[in-house]
């Protein structure tokens, strides 16, 4: 197996004109070098950290939130103030934290490495992509600066109510231009992770050699080409009738105001799983390496996260079965077809834990949080796709219930990502003993916030309001979510703490998972254009056959002998069948 | 080159059916053009990748057999490290507050965006150390 070792791959060009000898790795540091790279490890980070002080700052808005429905008269925070609250924590946690956390932060890192890349395809617009999203949050979140406080009408921003006769006032229009930075950073991510993962693989790195992380990107990259710059124009198309005197969402001028739900929706849909495939894919990757296995039906897995992406974009006005102007069928029937590759993927992941040797890390504990977590968000979705169920349930909090469901799975997700790459991003691992404690905080108060909440919303509690009726069950329920909502806390403040005591404690090797994808195979932290060598690609988990060559993978798409390749655990599990029945016979 | 290009055109063509599908059937107006756009972006690249890909070698990480040695070379020139992001996003940034505060932000916004564009072009020229 000697042969696995071999050149250098391709390096960007080096071109000495003029300052030779002047090493860029002594170049500039400290601030200096935070705002001039083009390094994608180091934008990455920068994301990376960003998202999280935004995943914090969204919480604390939660725990106001929740604080205040603790009772039924709550007078922690006044009625403008609580609507300026869930509109910003709606507003920080999907733009500002999911996404970006995802796409910029640990995609933007990992992608390049898991493909043998020696940097994203755009350098220059990577990092741009970075100043758009910090400085369209920091424009986002100036609202509460402003007199008339920040942005009040919902994530959503539903026309006629965000108009300017309806929220006058520069929170809006901070919100608005926040939105536009921020979108604008998602479609330069989403055009340089396609040029990537298409033009930047190391040789023998076939398409159907990827990691699932990356497919899951690549996906979730084309995904925000076709629905981003939809938002973008809304929300052009919203200033202007806000400021220039344009009716095409209002009534009185001849516009519709559904036409906004439509244009919000196209965009708002796939963003959904735009923050879900990420996660998905992190999730497949720790749950692959955790039980020391190849990832259970890699091309079910591939074509699933195709179709679910395929499917997002004809599913939109699921959101809008309420307004009585959409196509009820066409989109029930494509929300229930989502629940399909859905379907697919959790039984991979369990087909990719069955008869594994699981170690229960962290990294591994947060994936299977998560997959039990999205299975009750995925299984309420299923609900809320059918018209009959939706009129009921509409804007109460079985909605709120649902898609906290699905986004704190996804937090699960990110938080075991962020186990799994930490040690390789930073060289260090974080301590596994705090890790179980923040976990157990995490997953326990995820549910215990969230399943009150589906009860409240089928006894007809609507979202979004500050004060509710005096009843000793709402109270009762309200409370426990209240409760939950302050153990998710905790598991935060456990994380920060875990930073701070893990800080450059644990140096973890190159590996320290015995884990199977490329980015396994340098070092921690990897270096300037990310490898010294690379082994031979012939396979979807390079470095597991590199180091274990007495278990090498099946290859996948080797091509030209004509044989159909089944997972090796396929097999395995077809043999134990065999051998099962053998003993009964 | 040939999966990357049946990718875009395989969604290319599900958003044009299911745009026919939804137009002729809820003549809805909005989602119909959406979802065309949406077949465009697909197909438009897809055929294009699908034109050079039957246009060229297999690239070494198209072959399943490649060796790392094929890969070496040059991929691209770019300057190593660029204050012009930086530099182009706060100019974004006042273009934007000049939405909201007042028409005066355009100067340092415009005027943050033009010397990017000089210096990043300037810069690219000069390539220089990744």
């Amino acid at each position: 197996m000697v042969d696995l070792i071999t050149p250098p791959p391709a390096i960007i060009d080096v071109d000495h004109d003029g300052d030779e000898g002047h090493d860029e790795h002594h170049g500039a540091t400290g601030i200096l070098k935070w705002m001039t790279s083009t390094d994608h490890k180091v934008i990455g980070l920068s994301y990376t950290v960003t998202s999280v002080v935004m995943l914090i700052i969204g919480g604390l808005f939660a725990e106001i939130i929740r604080a205040q429905l603790a009772s039924p008269n709550g007078t922690l925070v006044s009625l403008a103030q609580y609507n300026e609250l869930f509109t910003m924590h709606g507003s920080v946690m999907i733009y500002l934290f999911a996404g970006p956390f995802a796409f910029g932060g640990l995609a933007n890192i990992i992608v390049p490495i898991q493909i043998g890349a020696p940097d994203m395809a755009f350098p220059r617009l990577n990092a741009l992509s970075y100043w758009l999203y910090l400085m369209g949050s920091i424009t986002m979140l100036m609202g509460f600066f402003t007199a008339g406080g920040a942005a009040n009408f919902g994530w959503v921003a539903y026309a006629p109510l965000s108009n300017s006769i309806n929220t006058p006032g520069a929170g809006a229009d901070l919100w608005i231009g926040g939105l536009l930075l921020t979108g604008f950073s998602a479609i330069f991510t989403g055009v340089n992770l396609t040029a990537t993962i298409f033009y930047l693989r190391a040789p023998g790195m076939t398409m159907f050699r990827m990691p699932i992380f990356t497919w899951n990107m690549l996906v979730t990259a084309i995904l925000i080409l076709l629905a981003f710059p939809v938002l973008t124009a809304g929300l052009i198309m919203l200033y202007c009738d806000r400021h220039f005197g344009t009716h095409i969402f209002s009534v009185a001028g001849g516009g519709v105001p559904v036409l906004w739900q439509h244009i919000f929706w196209f965009w708002g849909h796939p963003e959904v799983y735009i923050l879900a495939l990420p996660f998905f894919g992190m999730a497949t990757e720790i749950i692959a390496v955790f039980s020391k296995k190849p990832v259970f039906g890699y091309k079910s897995m591939v074509f699933a996260t195709l179709s679910i992406g395929a499917l997002s974009l004809g599913v939109w006005a699921h959101h809008m079965f309420t307004t009585g102007v959409v196509l009820l069928p066409f989109f029930s029937f494509m929300s229930l077809m989502i629940a399909v590759p859905t379907g697919i993927k959790i039984f991979n992941w369990i087909g990719t834990m069955w008869r594994g040797e699981l170690w229960f890390s962290t990294a591994m504990l947060m994936a299977l949080g998560f997959l039990f977590t999205f299975l009750i968000g995925g299984l309420t979705g299923i609900y809320l796709a059918s018209p009959p169920l939706d009129f009921f349930t509409h804007d109460t909090y079985f909605v709120v219930a649902h898609f906290h469901s699905i986004v704190m799975a996804l937090v699960l997700a990110g938080m075991g990502g962020l186990y799994f790459w930490g040690p390789k991003i930073t060289g260090y691992l974080l301590n596994e003993k705090f890790g179980r404690i923040q976990f157990w905080f995490l997953f326990i108060g995820t549910q215990v916030f969230t399943f009150p909440q589906y009860i409240l919303g089928l006894d007809g509690m609507p979202r979004r309001i500050a004060m509710y009726p005096h009843s000793p069950q709402w109270k009762t329920l309200n409370d426990w979510s209240t409760f939950g909502a302050i153990l998710v806390g905790i598991s935060m403040i456990v994380f920060v703490v875990n930073v701070g005591y893990s800080w450059k404690k644990y140096p973890c090797g190159d590996n320290p998972w015995d884990a199977q994808t490329l980015e396994w195979f340098t070092t921690s932290p990897p270096p300037h254009h990310n490898f010294y060598r690379l082994p031979q690609i012939r396979s979807e988990r390079p470095t597991w056959d590199y180091n274990h060559p007495e278990h090498r993978s099946l290859a996948h798409g080797t091509g030209g002998t004509g044989t159909h390749h089944e997972p090796p655990l396929a097999n395995a599990i077809v043999g134990a069948l065999e051998h099962d029945q053998d003993h009964d016979a | 080159m040939r999966v990357e290009a049946k990718l875009l055109l395989g969604l290319g063509a599900f958003f044009g059916v299911m745009a026919v599908v939804y137009w002729n059937w809820g003549h809805e107006n909005a989602g119909g053009v959406m979802m065309f756009a949406g077949m465009l972006l697909c197909l438009v690249p897809g055929s294009y990748y699908y034109w050079w890909s039957r246009r060229m070698k297999a690239r070494p990480e198209d072959d399943p057999n490649a060796t790392q040695g094929e890969g070496a070379g040059v991929v691209g020139s770019f300057p190593g490290s660029s204050i012009f992001p930086f530099t182009l996003g706060m100019g974004a940034f006042f273009v934007v507050l000049a939405l909201v505060f007042g028409i005066w932000f355009l100067v340092p916004g415009l005027g943050l965006a033009a010397w990017a564009l000089l210096g990043a072009t300037a810069e690219g020229r000069r390539g220089g150390h990744v």
